[in-house]
């Protein structure tokens, strides 16, 4: 499986490196009604689905090779988010509803007289690709710190990373929390001086969306393929054994916990100029359980298998909300079932073994002949 | 007070009036135990005797509730979690076979092998000559070489059984706690693994828990016996088995 895992991982970086490169062209540099023309609603669809899928490769690291069912994942995600909403909401400038230079709308609304320390800072963008990192990875140390410590595993991490990225909901929703409520952030004009309106910023987000995946792919193979790898799949396999052998356990999921909540972050932080808003609903428990499907879907420990599971459930989820909009969480759900029951290996285990049936075909007519 | 003191820094291992207690149910009632170095020692007793517990307490599993456990005549190991105690020299072989069932052959015996354990290290960790050569020296010794590549978990129970005490071999401690190493096995692979087991201990001090008696006697070692989470009796097997408590407890009144 290995071997066949590699080469699907290089025709996918091939496939992401392509579109990188091409959908640009195809969007900007052909007329509306060209045959390869690429309409800016697809660029912009596509994009999100490329940080999904970066949130996806971000959990299966953790999964998939530690076994750390993280249900949280998609707090880390909006954190980055926010970070990168922040910066927006500071480009607004005066030209906000209420014109204030310094203060975004809703703190004029609700007539607050200074910026909050939190925001102080994000006018910079290098800052606040600072803070993208940090506050994620800071959250996942601690977190991670206390919970594989007291050597909380399975199902009981599962729902304390549920509650985690629960608490965050409930408090990002406060008004009086200072990032906006129940509304978020929204309303943004433009990142570092580009237009977000513009159809070239929209497939330059795109291209560096992709570029994004692709990176964080390649890193988390070379982590796991390191002999730091080969440890982290111990633990997920006999985590005892590994102790007795010496190893600091709980270092080691650290590791790779904060790597991935990191990479999680990223992903949101892209995730919010394409779809131009950030609201707490992001934090919502119900968007964390769905990363996991995606992955699943996709195939359980083999990184391609996570971003292709995320852009494939993605892609069903816009399809099924505009045709059948009642039916997608049935749907979703059927499809969680039936895949844990009929395929646990996901989509790369079906591909597998599709190429494993044909290559035994061609055996047996080999000696046939 | 003296002859205790001598006992205890003259002793790769040393418990004395260990206590441990689950809910109530006293699993250990002031065990005492001393190996010397380069001793191999065989653990025998009925079932609920302690033993199990006790290789627990002295990897850092359980904390005793009462009594000293300590290595080399200082470490104190009641102190330690079960990573300090591996890389201060103590190694166990679990009563079910222990291996990472994803991994190869090789990369089971890498893992275990001597080398710093940090993930700074592990991340920037590469494959050398002597690494490699000391896992083939490693199959050898443990009759897998032709196995090196195969997945852990294909192997059969009693590969399972050796590729476990390769990986022990490979973290080569100072000390050894060995669990049942022929429960299930073949006749022939009892015999192989007691050979196995023989060689190991000319260069590492081993506890051996073990029921088969066929197999203790191959060994030839000295034997304790435990009964209700204390020492019994010790001696040679011969010894033991003509002590009428020792005969008592295993064939009931």
């Amino acid at each position: 499986m290995s071997r066949q895992l590699d080469f699907a991982g290089w025709i996918f970086v091939a496939v992401m490196a392509l579109a990188a490169v091409l959908v640009p062209l195809a969007t900007l540099g052909t007329p509306d009604g060209a045959a390869l023309h690429v309409p800016t609603y697809l660029v912009q669809l596509f994009g999100k689905y490329l940080c999904y899928a970066i949130l996806a490769v971000a959990l299966d690291l953790v999964w998939g090779y530690c076994g750390i069912l993280s249900l949280g994942h998609g707090a880390f995600f909006a954190l980055g988010g926010y970070a990168m909403g922040m910066y927006l909401m500071r480009q607004i400038g005066t030209r906000g509803v209420y014109a204030n230079p310094v203060l975004p709308d809703f703190m004029v609304f609700l007539n607050w007289h200074s910026l909050p320390v939190a925001w102080w800072g994000f006018n910079w963008f290098a800052y606040a690709m600072l803070m993208m990192v940090l506050v994620p990875g800071l959250l996942a140390l601690a977190f991670g710190w206390f919970a594989f410590r007291s050597r909380v595993t399975g199902v009981y991490l599962s729902i304390i990373t549920q509650a985690m990225t629960f608490a965050l909901y409930k408090e990002f929703f406060r008004n009086d929390f200072g990032f906006g409520g129940n509304n978020g952030l929204t309303d943004f004009k433009d990142i570092l001086g580009f237009s977000l309106q513009s159809d070239a910023v929209k497939a330059g987000l795109f291209s560096i969306s992709a570029v994004a995946l692709i990176a964080s792919y390649l890193i988390s193979r070379a982590i796991v393929r390191s002999k730091y790898g080969k440890a982290l799949i111990a633990v997920r396999d006999s985590e005892s054994r590994m102790r007795f052998l010496g190893y600091r356990v709980e270092n080691i999921k650290l590791f790779a916990f904060v790597v991935s909540a990191i990479m999680a972050a990223v992903g949101g932080a892209l995730y919010v100029p394409q779809v131009g808003i950030i609201n707490p609903s992001e934090f919502a428990p119900g968007n964390s359980i769905e990363v996991a499907i995606w992955v699943a879907v996709g195939g359980r420990g083999t990184l391609v298998g996570a971003a292709i599971g995320a852009i494939a459930v993605n892609f069903a989820k816009t399809y099924f909300t505009g045709a059948l909009p009642e039916y997608w969480l049935f749907a979703l759900g059927l499809l969680f079932v039936c895949v844990t029951l009929f395929f646990p290996l996901g989509i790369m285990g079906v591909l597998s073994r599709i190429r494993f049936r044909r290559k035994r075909s061609e055996v047996a007519t080999g000696t046939a002949t | 007070m003296s002859e205790e003191n001598a006992k205890l820094t003259s002793s790769l291992l040393y418990l004395d009036n260990v206590q441990v207690t689950f809910d109530g149910y006293r699993a250990l009632r002031g065990l005492s135990l001393a190996l010397a170095p380069g001793e191999m020692r065989a653990i025998i007793g009925p079932n609920g005797a302690g033993k199990t517990t006790m290789m627990d307490v002295i990897t850092g599993k359980t904390r005793p509730d009462v009594g000293d456990v300590y290595f080399e005549g200082r470490h104190d190991l009641t102190r330690m979690d079960e990573a300090e105690i591996a890389t201060l020299g103590v190694g166990r072989k679990f009563q079910k076979p222990t291996v990472f069932e994803n991994h190869s052959v090789n990369d089971n015996i890498l893992l275990a092998a001597r080398a710093p354990r940090t993930v700074r290290a592990t991340l920037a960790a590469k494959g050398s000559a002597e690494i490699t050569q000391n896992i083939t020296r490693i199959l050898e010794r443990i009759r897998l070489t032709d196995m090196r590549e195969r997945q852990a978990g294909s192997l059969s129970h009693g590969q399972k059984q050796w590729l476990e005490i390769g990986m022990l071999l490979a973290q080569d401690p100072k000390l050894l706690l060995v669990d049942e190493p022929v429960a299930g096995m073949t006749d022939s692979e009892t015999a192989a693994t007691a050979t196995m087991l023989k060689e190991i201990a000319k260069e590492h001090s081993v506890v051996v828990v073990e029921h088969d008696m066929a197999f203790v006697r191959d060994l030839d070692v000295k034997v304790t016996v435990l009964h209700e989470g204390a020492v019994l009796a010790e001696g040679t097997l011969d010894q033991v088995s003509a002590d009428e408590r020792v005969v008592e407890v295993y064939l009931g009144r």
